[in-house]
């Protein structure tokens, strides 16, 4: 009995104390490979942030601080492909399924799964993905790829256009976080 | 034993409420308070320019547009000429984006063998979302134009500054939706040299420009520039222009329909004397080839 109630207190006291870690300078980069072109683009002001309690980790992309290597790629990206006007940011709402398996507290490498929705161009759509956790005295790299499809999101690339943009683009997310205090 | 049993019923009920407050993070971002984004529009025109006037883009911070334009000659030259194809005016010109605001270029066109110097600053630029409101993008633009013909009397006074022109401009611009495009350009013209006294040496002009875009990569534009002063020379009409955009990647190509062969402001603003009524139509193009010299900021991982 003595013990069920050290154990309540003890779950209470750890989401009390539930640690949120976040960044706003997060990397979000993809990456599209054809025959013809490869086009890579990146941006370096996005915001994720993990609360270890609920295992929930959010990121926010805005469109237009994707940086490309020609500045009329990223005018055609933001005009004709993912219409940064009318959907300014690409979000990604998810869990980490395992989350209890990271352990904050102690430099290591922590492999888990996220699972999530990711939202771009107004469309929302199902990912499961690996992520990898470093933790090292107290700031957690978070890191992980994978890949989305342009028609998924319903972006369009024209016919004759194929040859130069994929429709599979290699996504990379890699974030260091710190502590959370307001 | 009931009350320890309701006392961590109690505990578990608390712990369930402060769950609860966890778990309900539908936007977790929201702690990092921040704003919303201000997005600018952009690709007001497809390219600097309208047809033959300043449109409100300027190239990208770092990059070089090389432009090719020609004019040929006029419908009503008939078949001796092969309905104007037999002549041509042209423009080379190197613009470069200094920043994203601010780009330069330099011109060269055999119509008076005349060299163009212009800057042109982008003051406001159009708000399309966020929490600040802008309805317009506004620029300066701002040319010097050297003549360099012969002077029509050698045996006077002749001064080099006789050979300069000077432009003034603002562009007033709206992107009304994804399609359309609207411009106003107030204009002032000066010249050093005109030919007779009752000439007047400033012009006042204002211009009237637009775009629809059909496809992605298709626009037609239209523009026309509408004398103030009057007495400012024989014959001179206003520029009426149309035509269409076409971009494939690196390149768009401006393909026209216009009464004036000049391509800078002094030229075809104040020196048109082509008629649209009596066939003085020719057919142009521009041709605008952009480089990247420094790769965009931001681009490093």
């Amino acid at each position: 009995m003595k013990n069920l109630l050290f154990l309540s207190l003890f779950f209470m006291t750890t989401s009390i104390f539930a640690q949120k870690y976040a960044t706003r300078t997060g990397f979000l980069g993809f990456f599209s490979k054809t025959n013809m072109e490869d086009i890579k683009a990146n941006n370096n002001n996005v915001s994720y942030v993990i609360d270890w309690a609920t295992g929930d980790i959010q990121v926010s992309a805005l469109q237009t601080n994707f940086k490309f290597e020609k500045a009329l790629m990223e005018e055609h990206y933001n005009e004709n492909y993912v219409e940064s006007s009318k959907f300014p940011k690409a979000t990604f709402k998810g869990k980490i399924q395992n989350v209890g398996s990271v352990n904050i507290k102690k430099d290591g490498v922590y492999k888990t799964k996220i699972t999530g929705n990711l939202d771009i161009h107004g469309v929302s759509k199902s990912y499961t993905t690996e992520a990898t956790f470093k933790v090292s005295g107290g700031k957690v790299i978070a890191e992980t790829k994978f890949n989305v499809k342009c028609s998924d999101h319903n972006i369009k690339i024209e016919a004759n256009l194929k040859n130069n943009i994929s429709e599979s683009m290699e996504v990379t997310a890699k974030a260091e976080l710190t502590e959370f205090k307001k | 034993m009931i009350q320890r049993a309701f006392f961590i019923l109690t505990l578990i009920f608390f712990q369930g409420l402060i769950a609860i407050g966890q778990t309900d993070t539908t936007d977790l971002l929201s702690i990092l308070g921040d704003d919303d984004p201000i997005i600018y529009s952009t690709a007001t025109f497809k390219s600097t320019r309208v047809i033959n006037g300043q449109s409100i883009d300027n190239v990208a911070g770092g990059v070089m547009d090389f432009r090719v334009s020609h004019r040929f000659g006029t419908f009503n030259t008939g078949i001796h000429k092969l309905f104007g194809l037999d002549l041509a005016s042209m423009r080379l010109g190197f613009e470069y984006g200094v920043t994203d605001r601010v780009m330069i270029g330099i011109g060269r066109s055999n119509v008076n063998e005349e060299v163009d110097a212009f800057t042109k600053i982008k003051l406001l630029r159009q708000v399309e979302t966020g929490p600040k409101h802008m309805p317009i993008s506004l620029s300066y633009f701002g040319s010097t134009v050297m003549r360099g013909t012969a002077w029509a009397d050698p045996s006077r006074d002749n001064f080099f500054t006789s050979r300069l022109y000077f432009c003034n401009q603002l562009l007033i611009a709206r992107k009304m939706n994804d399609q359309l495009s609207l411009q106003i350009s107030p204009t002032h013209i000066h010249r050093n040299l005109v030919e007779t006294s009752a000439i007047a040496h400033d012009v006042l002009a204002i211009g009237y420009g637009g775009r629809y875009k059909l496809t992605r990569r298709l626009a037609v534009n239209a523009e026309y520039f509408s004398l103030i002063t009057k007495n400012i020379g024989a014959q001179v009409n206003n520029s009426l222009s149309l035509g269409v955009d076409l971009e494939t990647g690196g390149h768009v190509f401006q393909l026209h329909l216009t009464n004036s062969s000049s391509m800078n402001e002094k030229g075809f603003i104040s020196e048109t004397t082509g008629n649209w009524n009596k066939g003085d139509i020719q057919f142009g193009f521009n041709i605008s080839r952009v480089f990247t010299i420094k790769q965009p900021k931001g681009f490093e991982e």
